[in-house]
């Protein structure tokens, strides 16, 4: 049984929160549940919503979660939190009190990642916890709807899952619409006076062609879909609109993991050091402490590799070498670098802003690739290669694990075949996967649908229409 | 900063807190779905003939992944070396399934396949949901009451004590207080208490569910002689395992016989039938004539469903046959079902004698030969073997 009474948490929360005020943190008010491990899982399997609109998917997360946890495979994680405002975190009961205090320091550094970092701004955090209940109610309808019901509304829901993650990235930048992206166009197609108009005959301008849909390529696959199937009845659309909405709401989480792991890491441990706990529960704090930093061979620990950085940006910021003072903007110290770090990165510029040979080769990072049944290290952070493994290192992080796959054309050879273009950057899609996956694009779109992309250096069309799936390739 | 909020662990939240159960039996029932398209795959798994009931599986099953654009298997990656790390050292494996979004130098082998568990019990029953026994003629006599259960059903005002059901009880009481209050209050009678009476006392009245007991046994026969080798007895006893157990789902008890034989037959147990090799040469007749002997004795057709099953190369003595053909008959008149399956591993076929010839003259309804050359068959011949539906196919002669 637990150590503590929730009194004592209350007092230490309280200790802990002097020291977050302190540091200068700046969170959104913060609620704690406590809750036993069935109902972490409950969590984890509906991404820490306390309500979620019900699909077989989470069932089966939960399944293979509990299997793990219950043959001792996979622990589970200390705390949950959510990124809403008031924020919620979940602690687990059976955990010790040291763990707690760990965790409550470590969710302040999460909350004050929410509030602030400018990926976040697009999340409405005050509406979280609202919007995933709404939506929950409006699937819940649906499926109760005479005429709708469980299977033709997983029919959706599976298809539009599959492709919920091909969406733009950067939610920062605002998407122009289709009305501006027209007068962009005109305007480009404009050319400046010719001075030497009565000298020679200007070639005639290509007229541009203002009436393709998309007027450029358009990454965002299902709100795409939604608004060029005509075909589409009201409930199909909303559930379209529901899967892209909580994509995007998670979206700025996957793009700074490291980041927020490592910032939280970073924080808590400076609060735990600075509120003197007593021996024994200080002992713990460091075993658990380094249990969750430790690096781990052949993966990329975003807790270890994140906390690194972070306090190599603390360093460059109060103790610069004579070539990084040079660069840095003067009179910062290392707190002025970290917030303002922590507020205008995301994975990939942080990593490619910070992360540099030296501390690769602290780390040993590596880069591997596969040569026949193995994977080999293909380079390591020396001298010659250290850029390349940043390389593979930024291509993987954040949302660029997930492929880039654009709209070119609705209406394809005057057939209404969507026309897809993966952007090729050297990595080949995963054939079984594109096969699947078209088939959902097609099952939305309802005609069919040509994928470009390269599989072995090869230019290959991937088709999927009434007859299944094709590939060909360019000869 | 404000106070952050704690909310204790409040355990009846805990209780109500399976929110993940739909979704469970949801995904559960699109792993049965899948199940069932791939039993044949999985009935050729030597693994689960002749497991426990309760044990639980691993099946390999498709199309319960969720698929999404995903990088290939040319996908290079980055992540933390070991410290010493060299070009050239291999980290993992490569895998035919890259995770989504992990760098992980790959240590899982290639996993096209996801796997469930479930229990034997439950795979019998995905099995066998949609087949049906052709010819279930329950014996009359036999349908002894087997069982007694006992079953709430309303209530009496008389009962047993322990059967007293208290807040009926106190509900009558109750009642019973409002209804003469009024003529309580006129004759003035002014009483602290109010006693129950016997009046008020409900009981929870149970009755008895009796339910009939079905028997059926099923006769194993197999061929033992020299030219059965272990992989014949393998598909034999896999067809075997099939049958009994979807026996057992049919009917309450269920026995199992077993004859082997070779010039002679005799009754053995399980243990023995698939593992005790013999030799020499066959006579089908014998078997035939022994398994009618066991349900002349033990298993008599008024009581009991008989279904018979022989299992044999059909390499038989050209002398038997016809008195192998005679026995045939009769074991069809006694039986429910009888079944020849003629194991001939491919190949082996054309340079045998077989016994499917012969057996084509016996015009039983409820006759059924099939013909098992590879594990994939087993299947389909079961299948087979149980459309064979003596109602369905009255006469055709």
């Amino acid at each position: 049984m637990a150590d503590y009474a929730l009194a004592d948490l209350e007092a230490w929360d309280a200790r802990i929160r002097e020291q977050v005020a302190a540091f200068g943190l700046d969170c959104y008010p913060q609620e704690f549940e406590v809750c036993d491990h069935v109902q972490m899982l409950g969590y984890m399997a509906y991404s820490g919503m306390p309500s979620h609109y019900p699909h077989w998917s989470y069932g089966k997360g939960y399944e293979k979660l509990k299997t793990l946890y219950d043959h001792g495979v996979s622990g589970l994680p200390y705390e949950m939190v959510i990124n809403s405002n008031p924020a919620l975190a979940y602690l687990m009961r059976d955990n010790t009190l040291c763990l707690q205090i760990l965790t409550i320091a470590h969710v302040y550094g999460h909350n004050d990642f929410f509030k602030n970092n400018f990926t976040f701004r697009s999340t409405r955090a005050e509406f979280t916890i609202g919007t995933f209940k709404a939506h929950a109610d409006r699937v819940r309808r649906y499926i109760d709807t005479p005429g709708i019901g469980h299977d033709k509304v997983e029919g959706i829901l599976d298809a539009a899952h599959a492709l919920s993650l091909q969406c733009r990235r950067n939610l920062a930048v605002r998407k122009p619409t289709p009305e501006e992206e027209r007068q962009r166009i005109l305007e480009a197609s404009q050319r400046p006076p010719d001075p030497f108009q009565a000298i020679h005959k200007r070639e005639a301008a290509p007229e541009p062609d203002v009436r393709r849909t998309p007027l450029v390529p358009d990454e965002d696959l299902l709100l795409f879909v939604r608004d060029h199937n005509p075909f589409l009845a009201g409930w199909q659309k909303d559930l379209l609109t529901i899967v892209h909405e909580e994509a995007q709401y998670f979206i700025p989480q996957i793009e700074t993991k490291i980041m927020n792991e490592g910032w939280a890491s970073f924080w808590h441990k400076r609060i735990l050091d600075s509120l003197e706990l007593p021996q024994e529960l200080q002992l713990e704090f460091i075993v658990r402490h380094n249990q969750v930093i430790r690096p781990i061979p052949g993966q990329i620990n975003p807790y270890h590799l994140g906390l690194k950085l972070w306090e190599h940006i603390e360093r460059v910021g109060d103790d610069p070498t004579p070539e990084e003072r040079e660069r840095l903007p003067a009179g910062r110290t290392g707190r002025d670098l970290l917030f303002e770090t922590r507020e205008v990165d995301r994975d990939a510029s942080f990593i490619r802003r910070w992360l540099g040979e030296r501390l690769m080769r602290d780390l040993d990072l590596i880069r591997y690739e596969p040569r026949g049944n193995d994977l080999v290290i293909s380079e390591v952070s020396d001298e010659q290669g250290w850029g390349e493994v940043k390389q593979a290192l930024l291509a993987g992080v954040g949302m660029g694990s997930v492929p880039v796959i654009r709209v070119l054309d609705a209406d394809f050879g005057g057939s209404r075949m969507l026309l897809l273009e993966h952007v090729h950057d050297g990595r080949d899609l995963h054939l079984e996967n594109a096969e699947r996956t078209l088939g959902y694009v097609h099952r939305l779109w309802g005609r069919e649908v040509a994928l470009e992309t390269v599989l072995g250096s090869k230019k290959t069309t991937l088709t999927f229409g009434e007859r299944g799936f094709a590939a060909k390739a360019a000869t | 900063m404000a106070d952050s909020i704690f909310r204790p662990f409040n355990p009846s939240d805990a209780e109500r807190s399976d929110r993940s159960a739909g979704d469970r039996s949801r995904h559960r029932s699109k792993v049965r779905e899948s199940i069932r398209e791939n039993i044949a795959d999985i009935i050729a798994e030597e693994s689960i003939i002749g497991q426990n009931r309760d044990r639980i599986i691993k099946v390999p099953i498709r199309g319960i992944r969720e698929y999404r654009f995903v990088y290939g298997d040319n996908t290079p990656g980055a992540a933390q070396g070991n410290g010493q790390s060299q070009q050239g050292q291999v980290v993992g494996k490569a895998r035919g399934q890259q995770g989504q979004g992990e760098d992980k130098a790959g240590d899982q082998a290639g996993a096209d396949y996801y796997e469930t568990d479930v229990t034997l019990e439950e795979l019998i029953e995905i099995m066998f949901e949609d087949l049906e026994l052709p010819d279930l003629e329950r014996k009359a006599l036999r349908q002894v009451e087997s069982f007694r259960i006992a079953r709430r059903k309303g209530y009496r005002a008389v009962g047993i004590r322990i059967r007293l059901d208290k807040k009926r009880t106190a509900r009558e009481r109750a009642r019973r207080m409002v209804a003469t209050r009024k003529h309580r209050e006129a004759l003035g009678i002014e009483r602290p208490r109010f006693p129950f009476h016997e009046d008020d006392l409900v009981y929870r009245h149970m009755v008895t569910d009796t339910r009939d007991e079905s028997n059926a046994v099923v006769l194993c026969l197999m061929d033992t002689s020299g030219s059965m080798d272990t992989m014949k007895k393998y598909l034999a006893r896999s067809f075997f395992f099939l049958l009994f157990q979807f026996i057992c789902t049919k009917y309450q008890n269920v026995e199992i016989a077993f004859v082997a034989h070779h010039t002679e037959a005799k009754e053995v147990t399980e243990e023995e039938f698939f593992h005790k090799g013999e030799s020499g040469g066959t006579f089908i007749s014998s078997a035939y004539v022994k398994a009618l002997e066991i349900i002349q004795a033990r298993y008599h057709p008024s009581l009991w469903n008989v279904y018979t099953f022989h299992c044999s190369d059909g390499d038989n003595f050209d002398s038997d046959n016809p008195a192998a053909l005679r026995a045939a008959r009769e074991l069809c008149d006694l039986c429910n079902l009888f079944g020849y399956g003629e194991i001939k591993p491919l190949g082996s076929r054309y340079y045998e004698s077989s016994m499917l010839q012969i057996f084509r003259r016996l015009e039983a309804d409820n006759f059924q030969t099939v013909l098992i050359e590879r594990k994939e068959d087993i299947w389909q011949s079961f299948k087979a073997f149980l459309g064979k539906d003596r109602g369905a196919r009255q006469p055709q002669a």
